[in-house]
C-alpha cells in the first residue's frame, strides 16, 4: 500500500499546503492583518530548531549513551533564561539598525566592515553545510526505508543505486524550488517573511505531534506505559548500563558540560534562529512568552526519546536496523502504515523547516554581506548607474539558494555517511560558536575592535576546519586515513583530533576547547593592542548603550557632509521601486510635520542617516554604507570628534540625570515640609482650642462660687436656711471644680502616654456589680429602674480595674444623668461573643441624635441644651473612656435614635494581650 | 527600568540555578540504578528538574511588577 507514489504524492500535498499557509499569511499581512503578530506564533517558530537532528537523531543518540541527547535542549533553556538581558538587546539593536542578518550584525557592530561581513558569511555558509547534509540525508533514507516496506532494510545495504543517489539530490532540487517560492518573492523592505513564518511555525506543530503519537504507540501501545518498557530494558545488561550513563566514562561529565555551552551557543547563533528570533520579530513583547514556551516545546518533544530509543534496541537486538530510523522502523515492524506515514510527514517537516529558514538566512547573508559589496566595488559593472536594483538582488538570492543547497548535497555526498545524525549537525554547532565572542563581546564590551573581531572568527574557525571538517573528510576516505593517526607529515602533536597531545576528550568537546581559547584569545588580546578607528567607535557604543539612545535620529550626530534630496530618493528608488520611496520619504516628511513631496525638505545629516538605515534594510549596513557614501560628499570624522560627541552627549545625559534627580529630591522635601507645617499648625489650633475651652469650664464654677460668696461675705444677715443653700452651691461648685481638674490632668496623662496602667486580669461581672452598688443611691433618688443581665461566668480581661471601673462610672452617670425624669430606665448586659467581651450600657432618655454620634466622644462637647439649662459635666468622661478602651484594645460607639433612648456599648478582647 | 532590571536578574539567577542543577556534582547524585514509578532515577530527575525550572521561567516571565 505504501508506494513510492502514494508517498511522494503525500509529500507534495503536504509541501502544497504549506505553501498555502504561507500565501494565505502573505496576503493578510499585505491587508493589515498579520496573523503572525501572536506571541505563540513566535514561539512555535522558534521550534525551527527542532530539525530532523532532533526527529530521528536524538533516538539514534539516545540509543547508544541513554541522555547523551539531552544537553543539546538543556542548554537552550538555560540560555534563553538569559534572553531578556541578552536577546532583548539584540532586538533593539537589530531593530534601530535594520540589521538583516547574523553577519549584518557583526558588520554593522565592528564600524559596517564589509570585509568582516563577508568572513561570517562564508564561516556560516561552510559551517552549515553538513547541518543541511544532515536534513537531506534524513529525508532520503527514511523515503529509502518507506518504500521499502513491509520489508525493513537499511539503505546502506540498498547500495549505491542511481535510484538513492537521486533521492538526496531531487529533495535538494525541491526543497530549493520551494525555498525560493517562499522567501524570494519581492525585496521587503523590513526583511520580514511573514508567510515563511506561518508555515514554520505550522510545521512546528505538524512534527511534534507526529513525535508524541509514535512515542505514545511505542510507550503504550507496544508496551505497558515507561514502567514496563524500562523494566524489561533494565533486564539487558547492555541496556541496564546506559541508565546510569555518566559513570566510568572518561570525560562523561565535561562532554556534558561541553554538548551544554555548544547548544547555548547555537540556539542565538545558528543563522536560521537569528533570522526567527531577531529578524522576524515583530514584537519586542512577544519575548516574555517565548521565553517559557519555547523550553517547554523541547521538554514535549524530548519525553518520549528514551522510550523509543529503549523499544527500538529491545525490538531489533541484533544492531541491523540503525538507530537514527527507529521512530520510522518501530510502526513499519508492527505494521502501522499510517503511522509510519505521518512520522514520514513529521520528518519531512521538521527537515523542510530548517532548510528553508536556514537557506533564506544565508542567501540572505550571501547576497548582502558577500556578493553585493564586491559587485559594487567593481566599478566595471557602473552598478551605480543602474536604474533598478530589485531584480538584481532577488536574482542574487536565488542563485544563492540553489548554491547553498547543491553544497549540502555535495557535503552529504563528501562525508555524509561516516557520521551518525547528530554528530554531523555538532560539527555545524561548533562552527556557529565561533560567532559568540564577537557578537557577546560586542554588545556588552565596547572595547572589542574589528581587528579583534577579524583575528577571533578566523583562529576559530581554523581550528574548527582543523579538527572537525577535515577529519570528516578523512574518515569518508577523501584524505589520507593517516592525517588522523600519525597527524600531517607525521608530526605527532598536531594530530587533528588530539592536537597538542589533548587526549581523552570526545572530537567535538576536543574542537570546542582549542577554537574557544584561540577566538577569545585573539578577540581579546588583539582588541586591546589595536586602537579602534572613528567608525568603530561610534558603532560600538551605539550597540552597547542601545537602551540609552532615543529612536533612529541618534545615530545622525556623526555625519557631516553635503548631499542632494533627489539623490537620496533615487537611491532608494533603484532599490526598492519608486513608489516605495515615495512612501518611506512621505514618511520621513510627515514625522517632521512636512508633506512630500509639496515641501522641500533638506537633505541634512539626519535625511541621510535615515535613507542608510533604510537601504541597510534590504541590502545590509555594509553595502548600504558604500551606497550612500557614492551620492553624497562626506567628511570624515576624526576618533577625536566621535569620541568628543560621545562624551558630550553622554556627559548631558549624566547632567540631566542628576538635576532631574535633585528636583525630585527637592520635591519630595517640600512636601515634607509641607506635611509637617499642616501637622504644627493643626497642633497649635488643638492646643488654643483646648486651652480656651479648659479656661471656658473653670470659669464657671468659679463665677458662681465667687458670687455667692461675695453675697455671704457682704450681707451678713442672711438668713440661715438661705445660708446653708448657698454654701452648698458652692461645695457643689467646687466639687466640680476638682472633678474637672483631675479630668483634664488625666486626659493629660493619657494622651501624653505617660498614665500609670495597672494591668491585672478583670473580670468585668464584678465591675459591673460594684459599680451598681456605688451608683445605687443616684438611681433610687431620680427613682430609675435598674436592670442588669449579667451571665454566670465569663471570661476575664486584661485591662486596669481602676479604670474600668472609671469607665462604668461614667457610662451609668451618663444615663442616669439622661434618662427619662419620671420613668427612668436604665438596663445593662454583658456578653462574650467572638473572643470579646460586650457590655451595653442602655436608657430610655431623648436619645443622641445621628449626627452626634461621633462627636459626643471629643473633648469637651456636652450634649446639654446650651440655650436653657447649663451643661452637666465636663465634657470629657467619654472621650477619656473612650480612650481607656483602646488603650486596652476594645472599641466604644453609641447606638441611638433620638426617643428611644441611647445604647452605649464597649468591648474588650478576652484574654492577655 | 527597575522593572525590566529586576526581571533580568531573576533570570540570570535561574540560568545559574540551571547551571548547577545540571552539572556535576548534582547530577552525579542521581546517576544511580533504581528507578523512580518505573522511570530510572536519572532520566526521572533530568525531566523533573527541567520542568520545574521551566517552571519558575513561567513564574518570573508573566510576574509583573
Amino acid at each position: 500500500m505504501l508506494h513510492g507514489t502514494a508517498i511522494i504524492f503525500t509529500s507534495f500535498a503536504y509541501l502544497g499546503l504549506l505553501f498555502a499557509i504561507a500565501y494565505f499569511a502573505d496576503k493578510r499581512a499585505d491587508a493589515g492583518r498579520s496573523v503572525i503578530a501572536s506571541p505563540y506564533i513566535y514561539s512555535l517558530s522558534l521550534a525551527v530548531y527542532a530539525t530532523a537532528w532532533t526527529f530521528y537523531g536524538s533516538v539514534g543518540r539516545a540509543a547508544s549513551d541513554g541522555i547523551g541527547f539531552l544537553p543539546i535542549y538543556i542548554g537552550p533553556t538555560l540560555m534563553i533564561a538569559l534572553w531578556w538581558v541578552v536577546l532583548r538587546k539584540i532586538l533593539r539593536i537589530s531593530k534601530q539598525n535594520r540589521i538583516t542578518s547574523l553577519a549584518d550584525f557583526i558588520a554593522s557592530r565592528y564600524g559596517k566592515s564589509a570585509l568582516l561581513g563577508g568572513l561570517v558569511t562564508i564561516i556560516a555558509i561552510i559551517g552549515i553545510l553538513p547541518y543541511i547534509s544532515l536534513q537531506l540525508k534524513a529525508v532520503s533514507n527514511s523515503f529509502t526505508i518507506l518504500v521499502q516496506y513491509p520489508e525493513i532494510i537499511m539503505p546502506i545495504t540498498v547500495g549505491e543505486t542511481p535510484a538513492r543517489e537521486d533521492t538526496a539530490l531531487w529533495v535538494a532540487m525541491i526543497l530549493a524550488a520551494f525555498t525560493i517560492a517562499f522567501g524570494t518573492r519581492h525585496l521587503d523592505v523590513a526583511e520580514h517573511h511573514q508567510g515563511m513564518v506561518a508555515a514554520i511555525a505550522f510545521e512546528s506543530l505538524v512534527k511534534l505531534l507526529a513525535f508524541l503519537a509514535v512515542g505514545v504507540f511505542v510507550t503504550f501501545g507496544i508496551y505497558n506505559g515507561f514502567g514496563d518498557l524500562f523494566a524489561r530494558a533494565a533486564a539487558v545488561p547492555k541496556l541496564r548500563a546506559m541508565m546510569t550513563p555518566l559513570e566510568g566514562v572518561a570525560g562523561g561529565y565535561a562532554n556534558w558540560v561541553w554538548l551544554t555551552i555548544l547548544s547555548m551557543m547555537a540556539i542565538m547563533f545558528l543563522p536560521r534562529q537569528f533570522q526567527v528570533a531577531v529578524i522576524e520579530n515583530v514584537n519586542e513583547k512577544h519575548l516574555s512568552k517565548a521565553i517559557w514556551l519555547f523550553p517547554l516545546y523541547m521538554l514535549a518533544i524530548n519525553v518520549f526519546v528514551l522510550p523509543i530509543a529503549f523499544g527500538g534496541l529491545l525490538r531489533f537486538p541484533d544492531g541491523t536496523v540503525d538507530a537514527d530510523t527507529f521512530v520510522l522502523t518501530l510502526p513499519m515492524a508492527e505494521k502501522h502504515e499510517l503511522l509510519a506515514l505521518l512520522v514520514f510527514i513529521g520528518g519531512l517537516s521538521a527537515a523542510t523547516g530548517m532548510v528553508i529558514v536556514e537557506t533564506i538566512a544565508l542567501s540572505t547573508m550571501a547576497c548582502n554581506d558577500l556578493v553585493m559589496p564586491l559587485l559594487l566595488r567593481w566599478s566595471r559593472l557602473r552598478l551605480n548607474e543602474r536604474r533598478d536594483l530589485t531584480g538584481l538582488l532577488l536574482g542574487i538570492r536565488r542563485g544563492a539558494i540553489v548554491v547553498i543547497l547543491l553544497l549540502g548535497y555535495s557535503y552529504f555526498k563528501l562525508a555524509g555517511e561516516a557520521y551518525a545524525l547528530v554528530s554531523i549537525g555538532l560539527i555545524s554547532f561548533a562552527a556557529v560558536a565561533q560567532f559568540a565572542p564577537a557578537i557577546l563581546g560586542g554588545i556588552f564590551w565596547k572595547g572589542g575592535t574589528r581587528l579583534g573581531a577579524l583575528w577571533g572568527l578566523s583562529a576559530g574557525f581554523a581550528v574548527w576546519l582543523y579538527t572537525l571538517l577535515l577529519p570528516a573528510l578523512a574518515r569518508s576516505g577523501w584524505l589520507p586515513i593517516s592525517f588522523l593517526e600519525q597527524g600531517p607529515f607525521g608530526i605527532e602533536l598536531l594530530r587533528p583530533l588530539q592536537l597538542f597531545g589533548l587526549a581523552g576528550l570526545d572530537q567535538i568537546t576536543h574542537a570546542m576547547i582549542w577554537s574557544m581559547l584561540m577566538n577569545i584569545g585573539a578577540y581579546v588580546g588583539v582588541s586591546l593592542l589595536v586602537a579602534q578607528s572613528a567608525d568603530e567607535h561610534r558603532q560600538a557604543s551605539l550597540f552597547v548603550d542601545v537602551f540609552k539612545q532615543t529612536g533612529e535620529a541618534s545615530g545622525a550626530r556623526f555625519w557631516r557632509g553635503t548631499a542632494s534630496v533627489p539623490d537620496l530618493y533615487n537611491l532608494l528608488a533603484r532599490f526598492f521601486g519608486a513608489a516605495s520611496a515615495d512612501s518611506t520619504f512621505a514618511e520621513y516628511a510627515g514625522a517632521r510635520g512636512l508633506r512630500w513631496p509639496e515641501d522641500a525638505l533638506i537633505a541634512d545629516a539626519e535625511l541621510v542617516h535615515y535613507v542608510e538605515v533604510q537601504l541597510a534594510g534590504a541590502i545590509g549596513a555594509a553595502s548600504a554604507r558604500v551606497m550612500v557614501a557614492s551620492v553624497v560628499t562626506e567628511e570624515a570624522l576624526t576618533i577625536d570628534e566621535v569620541r568628543e560627541i560621545l562624551d558630550e552627549a553622554s556627559q548631558v545625559v549624566v547632567y540631566s540625570h542628576r538635576l532631574e534627580q535633585k528636583s525630585r529630591e527637592l520635591e519630595a522635601a517640600t512636601a515634607e515640609l509641607r506635611a509637617a507645617n499642616e501637622r504644627l499648625k493643626e497642633l497649635d489650633r488643638l492646643k488654643d482650642d483646648f486651652v480656651s475651652t479648659v479656661t471656658h469650664e473653670l470659669r464657671t464654677p468659679l463665677t458662681s462660687i465667687r458670687a455667692f460668696t461675695e453675697i455671704l461675705l457682704d450681707d451678713p444677715d442672711v438668713e440661715p436656711a438661705q445660708r446653708r443653700k448657698f454654701l452648698g452651691i458652692i461645695t457643689k461648685e467646687a466639687e466640680r471644680l476638682t472633678r474637672l481638674i483631675n479630668e483634664v490632668l488625666d486626659l493629660a496623662k493619657i494622651e501624653s502616654g505617660k498614665a500609670d496602667w495597672v494591668e491585672s486580669g478583670v473580670d468585668m461581672k464584678e465591675v459591673i456589680a460594684d459599680t451598681l452598688a456605688a451608683m445605687d443611691q443616684v438611681f433610687n433618688e431620680k427613682n430609675i429602674k435598674v436592670e442588669a443581665r449579667l451571665p454566670d461566668r465569663v471570661p476575664t480581661v486584661t485591662a486596669d480595674l481602676d479604670r474600668m471601673i472609671q469607665v462604668m462610672l461614667n457610662l451609668l452617670s451618663n444615663a442616669a444623668k439622661f434618662c427619662d425624669s419620671t420613668s427612668g430606665r436604665v438596663e445593662i448586659e454583658l456578653t462574650e461573643r467572638d473572643g470579646a467581651l460586650r457590655v451595653d450600657v442602655h436608657d430610655n432618655g431623648r436619645g443622641v441624635r445621628p449626627e452626634e454620634h461621633e462627636a459626643i466622644f471629643s473633648k469637651f462637647h456636652q450634649v446639654g441644651d446650651t440655650l436653657t439649662g447649663k451643661p452637666q459635666g465636663s465634657g470629657l468622661g467619654l472621650h477619656i473612656s473612650r480612650q481607656i478602651v483602646e488603650h486596652f484594645g476594645g472599641r466604644m460607639w453609641v447606638e441611638s435614635h433620638p426617643g428611644t433612648g441611647a445604647r452605649f456599648s464597649f468591648t474588650l478582647p478576652v484574654g492577655a494581650r | 527600568m527597575s522593572e525590566f532590571q529586576s526581571k533580568g536578574q531573576r533570570f540570570v539567577a535561574l540560568c545559574m540555578l540551571g547551571l548547577v542543577l545540571f552539572n556535576y556534582p548534582i547530577l552525579a547524585l542521581f546517576n544511580v540504578s533504581g528507578t523512580v514509578l518505573g522511570v530510572p532515577v536519572l532520566y526521572a530527575y533530568l525531566f523533573v528538574a527541567w520542568a520545574a525550572l521551566i517552571a519558575l521561567m513561567v513564574i518570573v516571565a508573566e510576574t509583573v511588577d
